[in-house]
């Protein structure tokens, strides 16, 4: 930062020190006006300070305004300051006072922050309401520096009072505090109104400011209410607000009642009038003069629509793009027409469609495309009316658009199998235009589908073969599926039969083993047809199930959350906050930067996630079930499993030398589907076949084979010689693939493996590239828990479609430790995590809940008399009691003990209980691994006769004792 | 629902003042900002984005942006409407706003930027409010000012004591028609945006009741309407004197206006309404030679009624040249810079119907730009004493307790809105 030169500083403390009032001022409007150009004035701390026993008002601001700025770097000058707030905070003058309470908030020095607890207790209750609302706001701000400052003054009781204030916009920031006060400690209770202060609130919002207004509803946004009775009478209080000149009170209103509505039945009369209500402001909004505001509606318009489309099932209009409309909201605006599309209506959107297929913006008009194709799949019975408009397209001949076109097509035919197949001729004209690879990839695919009606198709797919070598990964792995297609369908045809060969060497020649995949699917192709191509036909020209328009639908339950959410950046983003909002554990994850701008941006340009990039996914998940075909070819020195990954001459070499294919007899090329020289040289020159995979280690753990879309867990690849493992929990499904994370998904869990926590991993690549490696971090958590290696390096790389597990051991470390992370009242543990594609740099986010006996240490035993003597020195209501009734392995005490052992939960002592007839307690220690070491002492009360159990968990870890009661609960009731 | 900070910037995104209110986003975010408005695309720009956890909504007026950045989830709609609104006030302040008068009035903008918004959470933004105690004059107080009453009350657009000589109020009603009409000529789309326009020039609190042929609010009094028809309004947003409670209750619209000048409500009506001005366009391309246009342009309202200064703008390729126009009435001028022609008639009476020839040359060698094919032609206009909707004021009903008598005065206009017919 540029300092001033030492003349200026001094000139300018000459005039700050001086007597007359007009030089002052000036002096400090000159000192400000150098801090607003981002000079240091720091030098001046001491003689701006002194300036501030004035009556000028303005002075006084520019003072303040300038300790605001520097207080930080100089606290202990700051200090001086302190008796003229504490004097101005009982000036006579409201404006003073108020003044003089809204900058101390604003000084983060702590020493400061000492003194403000006095004058801003008296504040609070001043005769002025501008001193009050500027109090309220103030606890906000000393809860933000010190929230046990605040808790300890009942300052957050104070704003509560202030909630009943007779002044509207005391009420209203009173009630701003207390939701960033409930936001900040994630404690929702602080919000909880009593009847009466609702009362008082509603009142409030037909007289506050239009801010105060939003305050208010966001608050009540987040209140539950007991009962229809008590939504319905909230809703039509909050009704009016629908009319409010200011959009953002307008959309505060719309969530209120949203959210309200859910108590209303849905059928229902009201209902229907609420809709027909929300209807009209909704609309309105569109028509802001402010295109940001626009967008945001059109945002929460799209969320609004998903959960239901009757709200604005006649608008669909007002959605027709304007010429001049800035593309992000033309782009909305496709969206949402699409969802309110109906047989009734498609007439004109496809017109509109048509339109914007011919504007000039090549990304609008791809979307516009797309947009028909999606109408296709939504619509059976206009499907042939939107094919009709695709076909007027192609014969625009621009580029971009026939290939739009023809990747669209191919998600129709994927949706009515056999059906408008009149298309492919106009397609097949139109060859020449494809330079992309998803349009060529789509092509190739319907060519392979529909092989038998398209009279050339060898040829055709003959032009493509000849450039294998430099096309795409996604052309490549279509191509070869498309000549086995056609190969299988016509197998009379000689060139059909020159091309499977020409296709299957291409593929698993040694130049693709950059490629595994294609090398893969080649060999298991060409192992298929080798061995019985009646199985081959069975396998690849299966049906397909059929695919439904389900693009950048969410999850209902985000879509539910995020509907609590309307107006707010989580709305606009479709994402949850903790997807986007600052955190302390982001920094470690650099390289980031530029790409998170474009995460949020989900205008991916792929259909379904699953339909586009690998349209024969579904001919590989039949290939998996139909696997056991494969062991006719089980070579004669095949036996033991062997490591599928133990080259990829193993691999390689593993096609079976017994069966040869009728269509290899006839072959010409030099490489005959049997000519097992070219794989020796693979191997070494070695007498080749080593050994045979069995059948299921198609499907090894890291999934290379497994194409099945994620989602399904890989086939276990463990010997079967192995003792059963210990039951695993299962993983949960964490992150869906989407445009943010890369294409990938992720189940996981924490668990113990070999008695040692670990995080397991499920991921799916979905996304068109191959995933090498990735990086994880934890957020930090109250036990410390990280992973022990930052980064997770696949032996292969994970496909495209398809699914690998990884372990990654779990340790605790200090510097992880963050004890605020930890909400006592929460059910579980939650670890936030953060993951990061090496390859794409993709960077996205989730969280997976820590069961929290993952967390017992193995060195948890302890001495018995230790034991008693830990149990007697904690004071009896430090104690936690749960049951367990109707225990899977009945009364007996000694499963129970079992189980809780398999656990790391130590036994210490059983007794009968004196005086209790058939009564037994068993004692077990729990220690916690990370740097704290808590200790959890547990007793289980057992009755003869009766199948439950009492538990009672005794720790000075008392935030803990719940997770700890629960986790016991949830391995007692495991079967 | 907070910010965090508040920037103004220039159009390279280097700040000319900011504020930071809650010490929880480091400054130097601008930084970030400024890199995305140097370097995004501006198909990517979208007017909120997050980066590394920090996120950003701004607006841009004239040659400056406001931008302002929290790291929480905050209530987004609420941030642009405060941005707007603070850009208001700088406005009512300093006249035009620009980097010039943002820099000659720092003092005065840094006291704006405190009282507008406390720790995140907008305050008192009514400028007339603002104005009695935050003035460019105070070092002339004679005594401190202290805060208006109004900053805090239930009426907090008005202070108490306001008197005019002569008490007057002026209404304007205004509708704008947004149109959109295909290729083929069917009306895609047609809905009328209304205002109402009030400038206030009347002593001490006064109550208004304001009278329309609402249709609803008849059903709902249950008078029958007595002449003329009732309107029946799709949505109306009322500034924020207006008595919502009241309004959803009996449809009464009552108010205590602010002094001067506010819209006291919008509303909108999505009917079917015939296009008022018709255009219709018959090109004639001869590729690398020339292009010939002729424009038929027809008034769809009643003869008593004119529209005056209508603009027909129909767009032309961009390489055309030495152009030649012939029309029946007004005159036709080639933009070049909009890749345009503007056929400028200043009265057009109701129900006519006038042509216009215009005549280009084509390049030889044409470089084949869809662009301006595919704009729509426009349409600007103003019809004095008509609304489309047919809305009338039955009565502006004003009572104050002084008892003084005031005269309102109402005038009616329909103009364009978004007016675009798609050429063939």
């Amino acid at each position: 930062m540029p300092c001033l030169c030492a003349g200026e500083t001094q000139e300018l403390r000459a005039e700050l020190q001086s007597g007359q009032r007009e030089k002052k001022v000036d002096a400090v409007k000159k000192v400000i006006a150098n801090m607003t150009v981002g000079k240091d004035v720091s030098a001046l701390f001491t003689d701006v300070v002194n300036c501030i026993q004035t009556e000028n008002i303005e002075l006084k601001k520019l003072v303040y305004l300038y300790l605001i700025n520097y207080a930080k770097t100089q606290p202990d000058t700051a200090l001086l300051a302190v008796n003229t707030f504490v004097k101005d905070a009982n000036d006579p003058n409201p404006l003073v006072r108020a003044l003089a309470i809204r900058t101390m908030g604003c000084i983060r020095v702590e020493r400061i922050t000492e003194y403000l607890c006095e004058p801003l207790a008296r504040c609070l209750k001043d005769d002025d309401p501008y001193v009050r609302k500027t109090a309220a706001m103030c606890v906000a701000k000393l809860y933000d520096i010190s929230a046990e400052l605040v808790v300890d003054r009942g300052f957050v009781d104070s704003l509560r009072d202030l909630v009943s204030d007779p002044n509207p916009t005391v009420v209203a920031n009173a009630v701003a505090a207390l939701n960033e006060i409930a936001e900040t400690s994630g404690d929702d209770s602080v919000l909880e109104l009593s009847t009466s202060a609702l009362q008082k609130l509603l009142a409030a919002l037909n007289e506050c400011t239009e801010w105060g207004q939003v305050s208010i509803l966001d608050a009540l946004a987040k209140y539950a209410p007991s009962d229809a009775k008590d939504a319905t009478s909230i809703i039509e209080r909050v009704g009016p607000r629908l009319q409010h000149a200011n959009s953002a009170v307008v959309m505060s209103a719309v969530k209120v009642i949203l959210r309200y509505m859910k108590c209303v039945d849905a059928e229902s009369e009201q209902a229907s009038g609420l809709r027909k209500k929300l209807a009209p402001p909704l609309v309105t909004l569109l028509n802001s003069e402010l295109e940001e505001i626009t967008y945001v509606a059109l945002r929460n318009i799209n969320l609004i629509v998903q959960s239901d489309p009757r709200i604005l099932e006649g608008e669909i209009k007002v959605f027709f793009c304007k010429y001049n409309d800035p593309i992000y909201v033309k782009l909305e605006k496709l969206e949402i027409m699409i969802r309110l599309v109906s047989e009734r209506n498609v007439d004109q959107v496809l017109l509109e469609f048509k339109e914007y297929a011919q504007e000039v913006d090549v990304d609008f008009v791809r979307r516009a495309v797309r947009a028909i194709g999606r109408c296709a799949i939504k619509l059976e019975k206009a499907a042939q009316r939107c094919i009709n408009v695709l076909l007027e397209l192609i014969q625009t001949k621009v580029n971009y658009v026939v290939q739009e076109a023809v990747i669209v097509t191919k998600d129709i035919f994927r949706r009515y199998p056999q059906k408008y197949e009149s298309i492919i001729a106009t397609l097949c004209e139109n060859l020449e235009s494809l330079d992309e690879p998803e349009a060529k990839a789509s092509m190739i695919w319907i060519i392979g589908e529909y092989a038998e009606q398209i009279e050339n198709a060898d040829d055709l797919l003959e032009t493509f073969l000849e450039s294998f070598a430099d096309e795409t990964s996604p052309v490549q792995l279509q191509l070869l599926t498309a000549a086995v297609k056609l190969f299988l369908k016509q197998p009379s045809l000689t060139s059909s039969h020159d091309m499977v060969q020409r296709a299957l060497s291409l593929a698993t020649d040694d130049a693709n083993f950059v490629n595994p995949d294609l090398r893969d699917r080649g060999l298991v192709y060409w192992r298929l047809l080798s061995s019985n191509p009646d199985a081959a036909k069975a396998v690849v020209l299966a049906d397909k199930p059929t695919i439904a328009d389900d693009t950048h639908a969410l999850d209902a339950d985000l879509l539910d959350d995020l509907l609590g959410r309307i107006a707010t950046l989580a709305s606009v983003f479709h994402k949850p906050p903790e997807a986007f909002v600052a955190r302390d554990a982001r920094a470690g994850l650099g390289g980031a930067q530029a790409d998170d701008v474009e995460a949020y941006d989900d205008f991916d340009l792929e259909v379904a996630p699953d339909g586009v990039a690998s349209p024969d996914v579904d001919d590989q998940q039949q290939q998996h079930q139909r696997a056991p075909p494969l062991d006719v070819a089980k070579p004669p020195n095949g036996g033991a499993p062997v490591d599928p990954f133990g080259g990829a001459s193993s691999a390689a070499a593993s096609v079976p030398a017994a069966v040869a294919p009728p269509a290899a007899k006839q072959g010409n090329g030099e490489v005959d589907l049997l000519d097992m020289d070219g794989f020796d040289g693979l191997d070494g020159g070695g007498p080749a076949v080593p050994a045979v995979p069995a059948p299921r280690a198609l499907a090894p753990p890291s999934g290379l084979l497994d194409l099945a879309p994620g989602g399904t867990p890989p086939l276990s690849s463990s010997p079967s010689s192995m003792p059963p493992p210990p039951p695993r929990r299962a993983k949960a499904v964490v992150c869906q693939p989407s445009q943010q994370s890369g294409g990938l998904g992720i189940a996981a869990c924490f668990d113990l493996v070999d008695g040692r926590p670990a995080l397991e991993l499920d991921v799916s690549n979905r996304s068109a590239r191959p995933v090498r490696s990735l990086a994880i971090q934890f957020n930090k958590s109250p036990f410390g828990v990280a992973p022990a290696s930052a980064q997770l390096t696949f032996s292969q790389p994970i496909s495209p479609a398809s699914v690998a597990s990884y372990t990654v051991p779990v340790v605790c470390a200090p510097q992880m430790v963050n004890h605020q992370a930890f909400d006592p009242n929460a059910p579980q543990l939650q670890i936030q995590i953060a993951m990061k594609n090496n390859d794409t740099g993709a960077v996205f986010y989730y969280a997976v809940p820590l069961p929290f006996d993952v967390l017992w240490s193995p060195d948890g035993a302890v001495e018995r008399s230790t034991f008693i003597e830990t149990w007697k020195s904690i004071d009896d209501a430090l104690e936690t009691f749960g049951t367990v009734n109707d225990l899977p392995t009945g009364p007996s005490i000694e499963a129970a003990q079992h189980k809780l052992v398999a656990k790391h939960a130590f036994h210490v002592a059983r007794r009968s209980v004196p005086n209790a007839e058939g009564q037994e307690v068993v004692y077990f220690s729990i220690k916690t691994i990370g740097p704290d070491h808590y200790h959890f002492l547990v007793e289980l009360t057992f009755k003869a006769g009766f199948n439950a159990c009492k538990i009672c968990v005794k720790t000075t870890a008392q935030p803990f004792a719940h997770l700890a009661k629960a986790a016991i609960e949830n391995i007692l009731r495991s079967p | 629902m907070t910010l965090s900070c508040l920037f103004v910037m220039d159009l390279k995104g280097k700040v000319i003042i900011s504020r930071n209110y809650r010490g929880d986003v480091p400054m130097s975010v601008s930084e970030k900002f400024a890199q995305y408005i140097q370097e995004k695309d501006e198909t990517e720009m979208r007017p909120i984005f997050t980066d590394e956890g920090y996120t950003f909504a701004y607006i841009k007026h004239n040659n400056l942006y406001l931008m302002c950045a929290t790291k929480r989830n905050s209530n987004v709609a609420l941030l642009l409407m405060y941005l707007h609104r603070l850009m208001g006030v700088f406005k009512d302040y300093f006249g035009e706003l620009d980097e010039e008068s943002i820099r000659d009035n720092f003092v005065i903008i840094y006291e704006l930027m405190d009282e507008t918004m406390d720790f995140g959470y907008p305050q008192a933004m009514d400028s007339k409010i603002l104005r009695e105690f935050i003035t460019q004059e105070s070092n002339r107080h004679v005594s401190a000012p202290r805060p208006p009453v109004a900053v805090t009350n239930a009426v907090s657009w008005r202070s108490e004591g306001i008197k005019h000589r002569k008490n007057e109020i002026f209404l304007d009603v205004i509708e704008k028609l947004n149109l959109l009409v295909s290729s083929t000529g069917a009306v895609l789309n047609s809905e009328i945006v209304g205002a109402i326009k009030m400038k206030s020039f009347l002593s001490g609190m006064p109550e208004l009741k304001l009278g329309l042929n609402d249709k609803l609010m008849f059903e709902a009094t249950g008078r029958p309407m007595t002449r003329g028809k009732a309107v029946e309004l799709e949505d109306i947003k009322f500034h924020q004197c207006v008595r919502l409670a009241r309004f959803e209750n009996d449809r009464t619209i009552s108010f205590i206006p602010p002094d001067g000048e506010f819209d006291l409500m919008t509303y909108r009506l999505s009917t079917h309404v015939k296009p008022l001005i018709w255009v219709e366009a018959v090109v004639e391309p001869h590729s690398h030679s020339r292009i010939e246009y002729m424009i038929k342009a027809k008034s769809q309202f009643k003869s008593r009624s004119v529209a005056n200064s209508v603009d027909i703008i129909v767009p032309v390729p961009h390489d055309v040249d030495s152009p030649s126009f012939k029309s029946s009435i007004g005159t036709v001028t080639y933009l070049p810079d909009r890749n345009a022609i503007v056929w400028s008639i200043k009265q057009f009476n109701g129900a006519r119907e006038y042509l216009m020839r215009a005549h280009f040359g084509l390049p030889s060698v044409s470089s084949e730009d869809p662009e301006h094919w595919k704009a729509p032609i426009e349409c600007r206009f103003e019809i004095p004493y008509f609304t489309v909707s047919g809305i009338q004021v039955r009565y502006l009903k004003i009572i104050e307790k002084s008892g003084y008598q005031a005269l309102p005065w109402v005038r009616y206009i329909t103009q364009n809105g978004d007016y675009q017919l798609r050429m063939v």
